[in-house]
């Protein structure tokens, strides 16, 4: 199946408000939708017959910076017997106060999700809902603040250790 | 018939078999591993790893030390028994190399966790550099004075 009749199945379903798409003209066009909307599309990614996205590739974070004021999440999905891709992309606020920003978890659906979400976490700071186990993954327990993001500061000591140069 | 004092025994004895502790990092492991290896054989130096650091005399920091695995290295090194020496090897445990502006996660050296005998450059360096590190760590032992009374020389320094 290729892009736009991907998107005729997603209209059919969820009708033509529901996302939009862009990079329209690049190799692979992304499918952008609403945080609130995210686990109900998936599951029909995932579920649907002439669909079936089974295996999630990738879980990207960005962070558009304090300017901006935006993060994105974006999830590349395969759909292995049917050979097709689709790339979804979720936008939201980033609170000016650091909070991470939330966004609800697809580990339900795909576990492979568990771990990058995890990670997407423990690097940019965006908050999965409903995630099993949201902990940080390669940073230690004890680590202050997520190092991806654009206004990141490191701390002055860990454990004792100065950390800049 | 040889002649010589025990100290320089003691030296001898202890350079000639320096037991390093068998464990590395990153990259700057798998150079420490060809030297081990047949082509490079630091065995024939009398180096040869151990799997417990009870047993080390030497501790080779072969890659990039992140904050997660200073605190295990610092408990590594405080295990060795005395006298124990250190090789860091390569660029990023001698000063944070490639990582040194922007790697938050990297110590930026680690002597800033544990004393550093010989630093070895490189990145990563190759075997013909570690046997160096290690031939000038044997020419540090070769010129200790692991019997001289080092309290009472001061204690008599002092008094002079």
């Amino acid at each position: 199946m290729i892009f736009s009749e991907i998107t005729q199945v997603l209209t059919e379903q969820f009708g033509i408000d529901s996302f939009s798409v862009v990079n329209q003209k690049a190799n692979q066009p992304i499918v952008q939708i609403q945080a609130n909307q995210l686990l109900e599309l998936c599951q029909f990614l995932a579920n649907d017959e002439r669909l079936f996205f089974d295996y999630l590739a990738c879980i990207t974070g960005i962070d558009n910076g304090p300017t901006a004021n935006t993060m994105e999440v974006i999830y590349h999905l395969t759909s292995i017997p049917y050979e097709h891709n689709l790339a979804i992309k979720v936008i939201v606020e980033r609170p000016a106060d650091g909070t991470p920003p939330k966004v609800p978890s697809v580990s339900s659906i795909w576990r492979t999700a568990d771990w990058h979400e995890r990670e997407t976490y423990d690097l940019v700071g965006i908050f999965f809902e409903n995630h099993p186990d949201l902990r940080r993954i390669l940073l230690p327990n004890d680590w202050h603040g997520h190092p991806l993001r654009k206004d990141y500061q490191a701390q002055d000591f860990y454990h004792g250790i100065k950390v800049i140069y | 018939m040889i002649v010589t004092s025990v100290e320089d025994l003691l030296n001898w004895s202890r350079l000639s078999s320096l037991w390093p502790m068998g464990f590395g990092l990153a990259c700057c492991a798998i150079e420490m591993m060809a030297s081990y290896a047949s082509n490079y054989d630091l065995e024939r130096f009398g180096i040869f790893p151990r799997p417990s650091p009870r047993q080390s005399d030497v501790m080779i920091v072969a890659g990039t030390v992140t904050f997660k695995m200073a605190d295990r290295i610092r408990r590594l090194y405080e295990q060795m028994p005395e006298p124990r020496y250190v090789i860091s090897m390569g660029s990023c445990s001698n000063c944070g190399g490639p990582y040194w502006e922007h790697g938050y996660h990297v110590v930026k050296g680690v002597d800033r966790i544990i004393p550093v005998d010989v630093y070895v450059p490189g990145c990563p360096p190759r075997p013909e550099a570690l046997i160096g590190g290690f031939l000038k760590l044997q020419e540090k032992i070769s010129n200790e004075h692991p019997l001289a009374p080092t309290l009472l020389l001061e204690i008599e320094k002092e008094n002079v």
